[in-house]
């Protein structure tokens, strides 16, 4: 197995992300907290972020589905979605679901407004799940590299 | 150097998101304190030894003791049940738990909430998720309650790593920190643009 070429494709894949706009410094922040103690922390926080926020989309999934026109609990949902986003650097999917809530707070004006506003955040809601999609497959390619490349055994760090 | 006989900084992180705890708590074991996570305000009360009804079933923790004093608790505001901000009030009242210092996160930076929980007697608000650079900032405010682990070299030596690695992010990074509203009282307080 060429572990260098495995680690130079994840790092790749990593900087990809970075400048791609996938991910942003909270996600330096995650590696910094990696250590000895915790050496799969990263990918454990990850995947947990990924748990959390399918079970919040499929929540507004089925609230939009619905045409449920509580808006305010759209609103809840999705502030948690984007403070799970923040936490980890999901970066775009930040943007998306900050979008979302825009559209959620037009419907502050009353009546007839309400289906079209359904239909801004429908549309809304297409582009996160799409980021979402996108980011998960990243990331997993990315974990799984790491994992073919198995650990760093040399005392440098790798490239930030 | 931590004295031997000292106990280590103990602090009771609240928060309803497994990913939020998993978070804090690392940052917080990296940073030499002692951690203990909760999921809700009113566990939160439960290891504090306050309990909301006094008929309630045998505790899940321990009766609270001095060898699991809490020395700095960290709340996230929006929590379903008891908020942090219920949560915050519930200690202010207590003349057991009054003097712990009390932190509210929060991923929203409203102003009124802001004010709300320092006029309440929260230590400080911060943005989540919590960083190095706002435990360096609260730390000097937690001196006077207990002694607190060797923060300044650590700090330094971990925003050191941080700011070498990221030099091409430090702009960036710099936003950020204006962004946080961490408040300790009237003159410091930065008013956010909505």
């Amino acid at each position: 197995m060429d572990y260098v070429n495995l680690r130079r494709q994840a790092a790749s894949l990593r900087k990809g992300l970075f400048d791609q706009g996938y991910l942003d410094e909270q996600f330096y922040q995650l590696e910094d907290l990696q250590d000895d103690a915790s050496p799969n922390f990263v990918e454990e926080v990850v995947t947990l972020f990924f748990r959390d926020s399918a079970r919040l989309m499929a929540n507004i999934d089925q609230a939009l589905d619905k045409c449920v026109k509580d808006f305010n609990k759209l609103d809840v949902y999705m502030q948690q979605l984007k403070g799970s986003c923040t936490s980890i650097g999901a970066s775009r999917m930040k943007t998306e679901c900050t979008a979302f809530r825009e559209c959620c707070r037009d419907e502050n004006i009353e009546g007839s407004h309400s289906l079209s506003i359904l239909n801004l955040c429908m549309r809304s809601f297409q582009k996160i799940k799409r980021e979402h999609s996108v980011l998960r497959q990243k990331l997993e390619s990315y974990f799984q590299l790491l994992r073919q490349a198995g650990p760093v055994e040399c005392a440098t760090r790798p490239n930030k | 150097m931590e004295i031997a006989t000292q106990t280590p900084f103990h602090v009771l992180a609240v928060d309803d998101s497994s990913l939020e705890r998993k978070l804090i708590e690392k940052l917080l074991k990296t940073s030499s304190y002692q951690v203990t996570t909760v999921d809700s305000g009113s566990k939160a009360l439960e290891f504090l030894g306050l309990k909301e009804d006094q008929k309630s079933n045998a505790s899940t923790f321990p009766l609270y003791q001095k060898e699991t004093k809490v020395n700095l608790i960290i709340t996230d505001y929006c929590m379903p049940g008891m908020s942090g901000y219920d949560l915050l009030k519930k200690i202010k009242e207590s003349s057991a738990l009054r003097d712990i210092p009390v932190v509210i996160l929060s991923s929203e930076n409203v102003p009124s909430r802001v004010t709300r929980c320092l006029e309440e007697g929260a230590e400080a608000f911060f943005l989540k998720p919590l960083k190095f650079s706002d435990l360096a900032r609260l730390e000097p405010h937690l001196s006077k309650s207990k002694d607190v682990p060797e923060m300044h070299n650590l700090f330094k030596s971990k925003m050191g790593l941080m700011s070498k690695r990221n030099k091409r992010k430090r702009g960036e990074q710099d936003e950020n920190l204006h962004e946080t509203v961490g408040v300790t009282g009237p003159r410091l307080k930065l008013t956010p643009s909505d």
